[in-house]
This record gives structure tokens, sequence and C-alpha cells, in this order.
């Protein structure tokens, strides 16, 4: 169950994230990945309160929120699988293992599964092109993707 | 005496299962009493035999591989700590023909040494190319990288002895090496291997730069895909800063340098210079029009070196054993050493570094040993999602720039994706857009609507309307993309598709469907 996040609560969490990345030169992605990292995705609260710390406008903010494909609006499952679309994994049957996956695991690409456990989303090279296809279950690479590797993606997701 | 037992850590070999093999290698060695220290490498990039396990033993290295969590006790009671016979048996690493093939330059130390030990770096040569660099003035540093030849291995293959020299004239008070780490071509891998295996020979490319250009702060531009090469590479600066070979006297010499980890955040376009270095700014990445060019006006406008990280990591290399050693390697304009990426459907797929002028059959078919599925090889892609798809017909072409550039293809960052005959061209044609489409940065009309029309047209194509009007018009779009658009993104999709459709125009004649009974 997603926990509604207390106001004050969000304020001083995104504070703490802002402090410890406005001294970088070019902070807003660093300190877009903390708050990524703190609350699992990047709150719409805690965008007024970027644009005040670095003093930029709330727009762009947004515009750079949005821009980049890993930053989340709402919160992911328990569990990230991340599989990759590329064309090394294609050459290797991808797009039926990516129908697999999909199948096995109930949701399509960019959606969460309904009890939380779970968010599919697809990826454009993960650096494992000679192991083919390839996914990351949680930040862990998995290399050849077969029926056996998706069962047990799916009961680890599951478990 | 301690015996040392090798388990990658690398991505790949990770992805197949090494961080299992590691648990019970460290289990056996525990439970058997032995004297043994595991050290986590990167890889060798042979990885249809990852994970590979290595042993040292007083008659060098034997290799095991490919090792499964389940095949471990068993290599431990057939005597792995030394060396031991063992199905799995690989023997000496350096004698398997795809590794004896090579010429390992850049790659030297990577899958040898523990990535992150300092002392291993050192006694495998790492350091020298520094070494010499700071006794150098920084105008002869960047002679002697323009004299080796060395050209820029993301892709675009510009000379980066001229590059740097260009920063170098230019005035600045504050100058920047920016590392292009955002490694997106699908099919290439040679900058993780790197980064993962051997991170320090970066940090010593970088410190290079820094001193030939005046520049004395350097980023990383490190992909969110790649987090643990992040993590090998931020711990390799700090060990870079405690050992003095960052900070404000490299070396011990007068000239300051240090360096920062950034990481993206998923966004292709990025791997676009000028769209890396506003990313870096912590702006939208948008791609700015050239000039000012970014060794004129760079990162926060001020004059900055952005290489890519093989070209960076062959620096150390150039200034240890010097111009001519680097440039005796290669063809025409194409000078030293190339780390191949054989991937996708290969038999042997993995990392081939060599001198260029191999042919892309010999390639493909002798060391990529044609595909892993056993069927044959209808198409390879050279260069990324933005490269060319080239059919048997033109595998006598030599891996060189200007060779590949006359077949209207690209080298690209030098991965090969292997494809058989059951791969549909205008399928891979339509994906092609529909990256495009995807990734587009939206700053210019050929780019951003162009590869939305594309897909539409190659729909079309597919479901037989109107076909010869659609091959007309995915034609005249790609040519609009191609000489229309701000960067490679919609600039270079044209290649894919247009390779496709002129190489394979079989796959873009769908077979009529047959009308329906009046």
């Amino acid at each position: 169950m997603t926990m509604q996040l207390a106001g004050t609560d969000i304020l001083a969490r995104t504070r703490s994230v802002i402090d410890e990345h406005r001294a970088l030169e070019g902070p807003l992605l660093p300190i877009l990945h903390g708050l990524q990292e703190e609350f699992g995705y990047v709150p719409a609260e805690t965008l007024p309160i970027i644009a005040e710390a670095l003093n930029i406008s709330r727009a762009e903010v947004h515009g750079v929120v949005t821009f980049y494909h890993d930053y989340r609006n709402h919160p992911a499952g328990r569990h990230v699988l991340k599989l990759c679309r590329a064309e090394a994994c294609q050459s290797m049957g991808g797009n039926a293992i990516a129908a697999q996956i999909s199948q096995a695991l109930g949701i399509g690409f960019h959606e969460t599964a309904k009890d939380g456990s779970v968010t599919l989303e697809p990826i454009y090279c993960l650096g494992l092109c000679a192991c083919a296809p390839s996914a990351m279950l949680d930040g862990e690479p998995i290399g050849r993707l077969d029926a056996d590797k998706i069962d047990e993606i799916v009961q680890e997701v599951r478990s | 005496m301690t015996v040392t037992i090798y388990i990658p850590r690398d991505s790949g070999a990770l992805a197949l299962g090494a961080e299992k093999v590691a648990k019970a290698i460290e289990q056996e060695v525990e439970i058997r009493a032995l004297d043994a220290k595991i050290v986590r490498n990167g890889s060798r990039g042979l990885y249809w035999l990852e994970p590979m396990v290595e042993v040292e033993t007083p008659a060098g290295r034997v290799a095991y591989g490919p090792v499964s969590a389940k095949d471990v006790a068993s290599m431990f009671d057939a005597g792995l700590v030394t060396g031991g016979q063992h199905p799995l048996s690989l023997g000496d690493p350096e004698q398997i023909p795809f590794l004896a093939k090579q010429t390992r330059l850049t790659f030297a130390r990577c899958g040898i040494t523990d990535p992150l030990s300092i002392h291993d770096y050192r006694a495998h040569g790492g350091l020298n190319g520094l070494e010499n660099a700071v006794k150098m003035a920084p105008a002869d540093i960047v002679a002697q990288v323009t004299e080796s030849g060395l050209r820029g291995r993301g892709g675009a293959g510009f000379p980066t002895g001229i590059k740097w020299k260009t920063v170098l004239d230019t005035a600045g008070d504050r100058k920047y090496i920016v590392c292009n780490a955002d490694e997106g071509d699908s099919g290439t891998f040679s900058d993780r291997m790197i980064m993962e295996g051997d991170p320090f020979v970066l940090i010593e490319g970088m410190a290079i730069a820094g001193i030939a250009t005046g520049a004395t702060k350097g980023f990383v531009y490190l992909r969110s895909e790649y987090p643990h090469a992040a993590t090998a590479m931020n711990a390799a600066v700090e060990i870079a800063r405690k050992a003095g070979i960052l900070g404000v006297n490299v070396l011990g010499s007068p000239h300051a340098f240090d360096m920062e980890i950034r990481v993206g955040a998923g966004a292709y376009v990025c791997g676009e210079e000028t769209s890396l270095l506003e990313s870096l700014e912590g702006k939208r990445g948008l791609v700015r029009a050239k000039p000012p060019l970014p060794a004129h006006k760079g990162l926060f406008g001020k004059p900055t070196v952005i290489n890519n990280v093989i070209s960076l990591a062959s620096v150390p290399i150039i200034m240890d054993r010097g111009a001519q050693f680097y440039k005796d390697f290669g063809m025409g304009r194409s000078r030293g050493t190339i780390p191949i990426q054989i991937a996708g459907n290969a038999r042997y797929g993995g990392l081939f570094e060599a001198a260029f002028g191999l042919t892309l059959g010999e390639i493909v078919d002798e060391i990529g040993g044609g595909t892993r599925s056993g069927r044959p090889v209808k198409a390879v892609q050279v260069g990324g999602p933005l490269g060319a798809y080239f059919p048997r017909a033109l595998f006598d072409t030599p891996f060189d720039y200007e060779a590949f550039a006359a077949k209207d293809g690209l080298i690209g960052h030098a991965g090969i994706v292997v494809f058989d005959d059951t791969a549909d061209m205008l399928k891979q044609a339509r994906f092609a857009m529909e990256f495009c489409a995807i990734e587009s940065c939206g700053k210019c009309t050929p780019c951003r609507l162009g590869s939305t029309r594309g897909v539409e047209t190659l729909d079309k194509l597919a479901r037989n309307i109107e076909p010869q009007k659609q091959i007309e018009l995915v034609t005249d779009l790609c040519n609009t993309m191609k000489f229309g658009s701000l960067c490679a993104l919609g600039g270079f999709t044209p290649y894919p598709v247009m390779s496709a459709l002129n190489h394979f125009p079989e796959d873009f004649r769908p077979t009529p469907i047959a009308e329906a009974a009046e």
C-alpha cells in the first residue's frame, strides 16, 4: 500500500537531498537522482522547492524532469524490471521474450502490477549485447534470458 | 603460498551468474580450509565463456569456463587451486584463439588485473604515460597525440589531437575535460568493460588530457544503465585521489586535475556531445547548434575537450610507448587499434581489440564464428542504432572509417550486431525510426516529426498499402532527415533504414494479401 507522504516530511527530506548536492557544478540532475532514490520517484511537490533553491523557474525544473526517461512522477512497484528492447537483444529473440515476460507478469511496459509487486520498463541497451537478450532486475543484470530465467524472475518478484 | 583465484565482476559476467559462482568458490575455499585469495577482476571479453574463472599457478594462469555455481565443488575436487584438469578447463587463457589473435593496447589490463588495485595497475604498465606527460610541455603532449593518429572512438572519428589543440589554444579562466561515457548504442559495451575492468586507465587518460590542454576539472558523464561501472569509477576516483594521481599536484607535479562521475538519466540523445553538455549543466538534453564548438564554448561556456571513453583510455599507451608505436598499427587514416564488439546473434560474442583493417567477413565469420543460433548470417548492423545494416555481399569491407563511409555505413563505436536469416529487415528499419522518435530531443523538425512519419510510412508499407509510393516517401524522408537534422540522431537514422531498404529489398515487398472474393 502506498502511504501518503506527509507534507512537512517531503519538505524536510527534499531540503536535505538538495543540500547534499547544491554545491556541485550543475546540481539539478544529481538532486533529481537523489530525490528519486529517497522517495522512489520525484514527487511533484518537490519541484517548487528545487526551483527556489537553485533560483530557476518551476517550468525549467518541470522541463528537465519530464525530458529524461529515468525520472518517475509516481512510485514504482517493489521490484523494477528493465527489459532491453534494442537491436542486439532483438537479434536473439528479444521481442518474443518481451511478450512472454509481459504475459507472465500480466502487465505491459510502463505498467505496475496491481499488487504493486513489479514495474516493467523498456530500456535501450544495458551493454550486455554479447549475452542477449538481457534485463536488469533491481539494478542486477541478467543475461541470456530464456523460459527458465523468466520463471525465476517471476518467482522473485512475487515472493 | 596463497593462491589467487580471479572471478570477474564485470556486468556481463554478473549477468551470467558470476556472483553465485563467487559465493560458491568462497564457500569451498572455507570448507576446504585453503589458502586462497579471491580477486574480482574485469572481463577478458570472451562472453560465451563467462563466467570465466582463472587461477594463478606457478606455470601461469589457468582458466575455466563457462562456470556455473554447481560446477564449483567438482572443480575443487579436480584441483582447481593448482590448475587441475576439469571438463571446463580452458588452459592458458592467452592461448584461446579469440584472445591470442588480438592486439590489446587499450584493453591491455582488462580482465587481468584487480580493477581497483593501484599496485596491479602500475605493475602492468599503468601510469607510465602520465609520468611522461607531467614532465612535458602541454603543446608537446598534444603533438604526440596528434602524431599518433588517434581519432575519436565514439563514432565521429575526429582527430583527438586536433580537438585538444583547439582547447589548448583557446583562452579560458577554467577549462574542462568531459568524458562521454553515455554508451547508448546497442551492440557496444567497450566503455562499460574498461570502466568496470580497468577504471584507472580512463582516469589516467583524462589527467593527461587535462595537463595537455590546461583543464583542471574533468567529468565523466556515465549512463544510468551502467550502475556497476559507476560504482567502479567512483571507487577508482577515490583511490586515485589518495594516491596523488588526482588532486592539486598530479603525481607530484605542479599540474592540478580532479574529476567527478556524473550519472545520466536515460536519454540516448545525451550521447551527442552538445546534448551531453546541456545535461551536465542540469538542463534538458537539447542539442546545441554548432558553432560555437565545445572546444571554444563547451561546458558552462568554457573551453571543453569532450572525448569518448575509449579515445581517452587509448591516450596512456600513446604517452607511454610513443606516437609511432601506436601509429604503426592500422590502415589508411585509421591508425592504432579499435576494440570491436561482436554482439547479438554471434557464436563467439565479445570484445576483440585489433588494428584497423580486418574485413567485416573476417570479424563476423572467423572471429565471431557466425551465429549463435547456427543459422546463416543475414545482416550485421555496424555502429549502433544509427549504423547501417550490411549484407554478406559487403563483407569484404575493411574495418576502417573511410572504407565504411564509402559503403554508406559507419564504424561508429565499433559494435557489430549479428542477425540470422529470421530477421525481418522491414521491422528493423521500422525500429530505427521508432527508436529515433522515442529518443529525439525534439529541437529540430526533421528528427522530431520525420521519425514518427517514418514509422507510419513503414507501417503502411507492411500493410501493403501503395507500397511503391511508401518506398518513395520513406526515401525522400530519409534524405530530408539526413541533411536537415541538427545532430546524428536524426541525421544518421536514415543509415539503418536506407541500408535495410537497399540491401534487402525483398523484405520491403510483402506478399500481397489475397483480395477477398466477391
